[in-house]
């Protein structure tokens, strides 16, 4: 195997999006995506099985334009890595079959790889000079020392420090119970605005006025934060539900009593809400820990409020944020390629066809053992 | 003529079928377990091509079940077919897997002019198929794949795992109470089809069931 330049071919498959990413060392060859997000819209959520049902057809096209895109045969692949989880569990079935199969039939080594690590793994391409990897003369970009990464999407909200990319990642914090991006879509059905949520409220709130109500901060009160030098149990955890409830609740309160539902000063006060606790939570955690360079991920990095929040009390606390280009903040396959290229590169040996998919993977396993 | 068929209708297994070998059999897994299709299938078939000592290239085409069956199962073993005919440049069939199990009642001491094959859909149910059997054919599907309750299937001697869960309704033939389809069969099956000339199905899923999502009714409004 080719440990220097690894030709690596990545495919992802844990949520709505089927990716097929190819990546020649640190160097991005395609990152091609099929979503099934329309078929999820009139649900107003992803359901499992028609996600799982549209990575089953979309696999083989994904893979066939991947490989035309790149301009490579699967001769010249070195090793192949794959999403095995967190995730959806039918969903990642799919991918992790079909990753199997490819093994089977190229006879090049599969690495089962975590879908959360990954989302820092972009941070390593080259020309993403914005994305956390620096690049001294000629050599391979590499990642900060000190780095966390805040990973916001619909599935998960989470901070992690990143030790090393290959072998040690820790999760500070997380959500207890909804994705931060879950929020935004039962928030914006219980509005009316559509689905996904996030580009919708995201919209809606810049014509609101933030401060007009008060939505709670969960996880903030003082039994859950404790102090620096005895942190409370959530001290760096998120909860969204309550959120959710609170809205709920509002508009409610506006039609019992007759009233037009200010949409789009809920909207802004229930994205303030969000961004305000996602914010300080990881910044917190970055200062606590060490942190001088922060990556975001996932697809509610688009939010503009979260993005310019987050870089305000990122830049007052000397913490640099970097965002990559938001193609590689959602789900995809070119992460999952980088990710494994990062693995090849640093020897570690691959995960073999034995392994299961486990949709709750947790960031401390960075790849499967064989 | 080598095929390669996978079924993951219920358990998972693989074959190879060759029409230059006795009895057709070349090499064949299955398991026993409904449930880890993920980790066992892509294994066992890599052993059962080293174990036979055929590769790729040996192939002339595969032949995958497309249920009915659970629909995570299932999935497994149609995208590892897929996969692996894509590689391989090689065409690709499906076959109702319930096909499977008729072919090998017919060609058992139990056989009768008209059976059902039934095997098990969870949630209560049942997924079947009616075929009918003249001698020296083929199992002939007259009626399904359906999915219903072991109840409301018509009255005919039953076989498969989904008649032995549901004996007491169903005339179960107990040689057959826990059989589940087999690729070897299917790979049979696909062989005599295609020497006979006859066309075989794509490799669509044949869920049967929508998926279970609701489309969300209006909010409720406070008044
Ligand atoms: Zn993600």
């Amino acid at each position: 195997m080719n440990r220097s330049q690894p030709l690596v071919l990545g495919i992802e498959s844990s949520c709505d999006e089927t990716g097929v990413g190819i990546v020649r060392g640190t160097t991005l060859l395609t990152n091609t995506v099929s979503s099934s997000m329309d078929e999820h819209v009139r649900f107003g959520g992803v359901i499992p099985e028609i996600a799982s049902r549209a990575h089953l057809d979309a696999f083989v096209p994904t893979l066939e334009q991947a490989l035309a895109d790149a301009g490579v045969t699967l001769d010249e692949v070195d090793a192949i890595a794959v999403t095995s989880g967190p995730g959806l569990a039918g969903a990642l079935m799919v991918g992790v079959c079909a990753a199997k199969a490819l093994a089977v039939a190229t006879g090049k080594p599969l690495y089962a790889i975590n879908h959360l690590v990954a989302h820092v793994g972009v941070g390593l391409l080259d020309g993403q000079d914005n994305a956390g990897g620096s690049r001294q003369n000629g050599t391979a970009p590499q990642l900060p020392e000190n780095l966390g990464a805040l990973l916001v999407s619909g599935g998960h909200t989470e901070i992690l420090k990143i030790n090393s990319i290959t072998d040690d990642v820790v999760l500070l914090g997380s959500t207890i119970d909804d994705a931060a991006g879950e929020a935004y879509d039962k928030v914006a059905r219980i509005l009316g605005l559509g689905y996904p949520g996030g580009p919708a409220i995201d919209k809606v709130a810049r014509t609101g006025n933030p401060k007009s109500i008060r939505f709670p901060r969960g996880l903030s009160q003082p039994k859950y934060m404790g102090t620096t030098e005895e942190p409370g149990k959530h001290r760096y955890d998120w909860s969204f539900s309550g959120l959710k409830t609170a809205v709920a609740r509002c508009v409610e309160q506006f039609e019992a009593r007759g009233e037009e539902i200010p949409v789009a000063d809920i909207a802004a006060a229930f994205q303030e809400a969000v961004v305000d606790i996602i914010s300080s939570k990881a910044v917190l955690a970055c200062r606590e820990h060490g942190i001088k360079d922060v990556l975001l991920g996932g697809g509610v990095a688009a939010n503009s409020r979260l993005r310019e929040l987050t870089s305000q009390r990122c830049a007052s606390a000397g913490i640099r944020l970097h965002v990559p280009p938001l193609n590689l903040c959602t789900d995809n396959g070119a992460m999952v390629a980088a990710l494994g290229a990062q693995l090849v590169m640093a020897g570690v040996e691959p995960s073999g066809i034995r392994f299961a998919p486990d949709s709750s993977m947790p960031v401390t396993s960075v790849s499967l053992p064989a | 003529m080598l095929i390669l068929a996978i079924d993951t209708s219920a358990v998972a297994s693989a074959a190879l079928v060759s029409d230059d070998v006795p009895e057709g059999v070349v090499a064949s897994f299955s398991t026993e377990d409904t449930r880890s299709h993920a980790e066992v299938l892509a294994p066992g078939i890599e052993e059962m091509l080293a174990s036979a000592d055929v590769t790729g290239e040996d192939i002339d085409a595969l032949v995958v079940g497309v249920g009915p069956g659970p629909f995570t199962g299932l999935r497994s073993g149609i995208a590892t077919a897929r996969t692996l005919a894509f590689v391989w440049g090689k065409p690709l069939h499906g076959l109702v897997s319930l096909d499977a199990v008729a072919l090998e009642v017919a060609e058992s001491t139990a056989a009768v002019p008209e059976f059902l094959v039934v095997t098990d859909a969870r949630r209560k149910e049942v997924y079947w198929a009616r075929y009918t059997l003249e001698d020296g054919r083929l199992p002939r599907l007259e009626d399904g794949p359906h999915v219903s309750f072991a109840a409301d299937l018509p009255d005919l001697p039953a076989f498969g795992a989904g008649a032995g869960l549901y004996a007491g309704a169903l005339d179960c033939h107990p040689e057959f109470a826990q059989e589940q389809p087999d690729a070897l069969f299917l790979g049979q099956f696909a062989l005599a089809r295609l020497a006979a000339g006859n066309g075989l199905l794509d490799s669509t899923p044949l869920y049967l069931r929508e998926s279970d999502a609701q489309v969300p009714g209006p909010r409720k409004r406070a008044l």
